[in-house]
């Protein structure tokens, strides 16, 4: 650490060159951030200053309607960050799950069909079936329209990832380690969760990171294979409501609401609410965990 | 008989690790495998059977290829083929420069804790879902409400139905899926930087070479293998667009199609809305066959370039 300081104190750029090039990434990482401001300013505008006004960035008159009133409604909210984070929880689980296991097999010089097996998952990067006989195959073949799992398993396994994860394998966990614990008499699997997997930890804390990341953003399996209002996933909602609130107060057990309460429910503004209180958790999370991104990524380039 | 009573042995010794393969392999299967054999769809006259999957296809009629002969014969597929291709060409060119002047810029800023900061901001994009970025985007592009139209009204120009104007839209996405992406991919380019032997800095700076001297003729060309071979990459990716982008920033409308059709809209649409079953299962196939030609022949190149890079 010391040595970098240093040969900074001769490698830097002039003054003014330093304050351009910090001018253009500061601009640019304000433009990253500054649409969620927008909407985030948006959420709190009064629904009667929007109309006259447009969206802007400093609003005539403040209002936490919007909040009001999703939080009154808020069981459907609750419904689909009920469903968005079972499905997150148990995708990603299930996705590791298979994930290690295949990895580890097809990264063992001992296994005797490695070869033919590691061709068959990295065939499917290359070719695939396409949208529609793969919509026939869940919804006919394994009829899980309207179910939980086509929520989950479609997502579940991705043979890039378990590329990535033999080569880290192969680098991580050393031949000798494995053989040792034979030495002692353990069975394959004790080898793999006992030596394996604790050696294997960054490697899997990634692909759980990707996973988890892909199951919170995902909306195009429910926008495939979900019709029913109870299994909408928080991002599909997000889409439901993109033209008209109507999906909430069809869905709310809150009786006293009524087509009264249509009426009068601020739209534009609890809309943004809406997208505010469902971005929240990640804006607030990923600065801690960017680090395992940028080394998924940085993984990912090398290869074996 | 032997060699079968072998093969069993053989089975049966690697039984923990074929137990292992066993769950992915049924998922490759099913997930996979079936749906390629799915595509003889595009061959024949889907007819949705009560009987079951087997039944719906075994039962349908081969037209041979009337399906790809329909599909090119409309405007569509030179629509959907033209969209697909030059919308990717633009972002893997424009990408390219952007996250490389990025990747620069950030390495050079001598404040590092600044630099990280900088480099938070620009990741947060990546983690938002397309239909959040739907809803950006309508913040500023709102025709009645939206911030674009209200600045053109302080200048006095007249507003513009954004959601109707098709002139915009491959600038709109363009920016739009720049807006998302640089700032990811600047890292890959960063940490190559990172990489990079600083004694050759050291050596320059005593020849007297100054700051963008070096940045030419000592970080770009060191850049230049992964550059080539990310390029690579991503053009054997070209025939497949994100859906999306293209679907939820548009709001699906309409009038844009035009311009922000591409063929993996176009197989949902199809699928979904229209319901030409064995017209889209045909553009999904056409682009499955082309893309797998792509990849192929960029990987053959990145082979040839470095070894070690290419992805077989």
């Amino acid at each position: 650490m010391s040595r970098r300081t240093k040969q900074r104190d001769f490698h830097q750029l002039s003054k003014v060159w330093n304050i351009i090039f910090n001018s253009i990434a500061g601009l640019f990482a304000f433009l990253c951030v500054f649409p969620f401001l927008f909407v985030v300013i948006i959420s709190f505008t009064d629904e009667s200053v929007l109309a006259r006004n447009g969206y802007r960035l400093i609003p005539e008159k403040w209002s936490l309607a919007a909040y009001r009133y999703v939080f009154e409604t808020a069981d459907t909210l609750l419904q689909s960050y009920g469903v968005t984070i079972f499905v997150t929880i148990v995708g990603t689980i299930v996705s590791l799950l298979i994930i290690s296991l295949y990895a580890y097999a097809v990264s063992r010089k001992s296994f005797r069909y490695r070869n033919f097996f590691s061709f068959f998952a990295f065939f499917t990067m290359l070719f695939n079936g396409g949208l529609v006989p793969t919509y026939i195959v869940v919804t006919q073949l394994l009829g899980l329209k309207d179910s939980v799992w086509a929520l989950i398993l479609p997502m579940a396994v991705n043979a890039f990832y378990i590329m990535i994860l033999r080569t880290f394998y192969t680098s991580s966990v050393p031949d000798a380690i494995v053989e040792s614990g034979k030495i002692d008499g353990a069975g394959e699997f004790r080898i793999f969760l006992k030596l394996v997997l604790p050696l294997s930890l960054p490697g899997l804390a990634t692909i759980a990171l990707f996973s988890t990341l892909g199951y919170w953003n995902d909306w195009f399996n429910a926008l495939l294979y979900i019709d029913s209002p109870n299994l909408v996933p928080l991002q599909s909602m997000l889409m439901r409501i993109e033209t008209s609130m109507q999906f909430i107060l069809q869905n709310s057990q809150n009786s006293s609401l009524s087509l009264e309460a249509l009426r009068s429910m601020p739209q534009d503004t609890s809309r943004m609410a809406m997208v505010v209180l469902a971005t929240g958790p990640i804006i607030f999370a990923y600065p801690f965990f960017q680090r395992y991104f940028i080394q998924g990524l940085t993984v990912g380039a090398v290869k074996e | 008989m032997k060699a079968v009573g072998g093969f069993f042995q053989n089975i049966y010794k690697s039984k923990v690790m074929l137990f292992m393969v066993l769950p992915g392999a049924l998922w490759f299967l099913f997930f996979s495998y079936l749906p390629m054999f799915g595509t003889v769809i595009a061959f024949k006259e889907y007819r949705f059977s009560r009987d079951g999957f087997w039944a719906s296809i075994v039962n349908s009629k081969w037209v041979g290829w009337d399906n790809f002969k329909f599909l090119f014969s409309t405007n569509d597929a030179y629509v959907i083929t033209r969209n697909t291709l030059l919308y990717n060409l633009a972002f893997i060119f424009i990408g390219l420069i952007l996250s490389v002047v990025l990747a620069v810029i950030l390495s050079e800023i001598s404040n590092k804790r600044l630099a990280k900061t900088y480099q938070t901001g620009m990741f947060m994009p990546y983690f938002l879902s397309w239909v959040i970025v739907g809803y950006f985007t309508f913040s500023f592009l709102s025709s009645e409400r939206g911030l674009l139209n209200q600045v053109l009204q302080s200048f006095g120009v007249d507003t513009i139905q954004w959601y109707n104007n098709p002139k915009f839209w491959p600038y709109i996405l363009i920016l739009v899926y720049l807006w998302k992406a640089v700032g990811y991919n600047s890292v890959v380019y960063l940490a190559a930087i990172m990489g990079i032997d600083r004694s050759l800095y050291e050596a320059a700076m005593i020849d007297g070479a100054s700051k963008f001297q070096q940045i030419r003729n000592i970080t770009i060309p060191l850049l230049k293998p992964i550059i080539t071979i990310m390029t690579l990459l991503a053009i054997g990716k070209i025939f497949y667009a994100d859906f999306g982008l293209f679907y939820q920033v548009p709001r699906d409308s309409g009038t844009l199609y035009s311009v922000t059709n591409v063929i993996d809209t176009y197989v949902y649409r199809g699928l979904k809305s229209t319901g030409e079953i064995g017209m889209s299962t045909a553009a999904g196939l056409y682009q499955s066959v082309v893309g797998f030609i792509l990849v192929i022949t960029s990987n053959y190149i990145v082979r040839k370039y470095d070894k070690d890079s290419a992805l077989f």
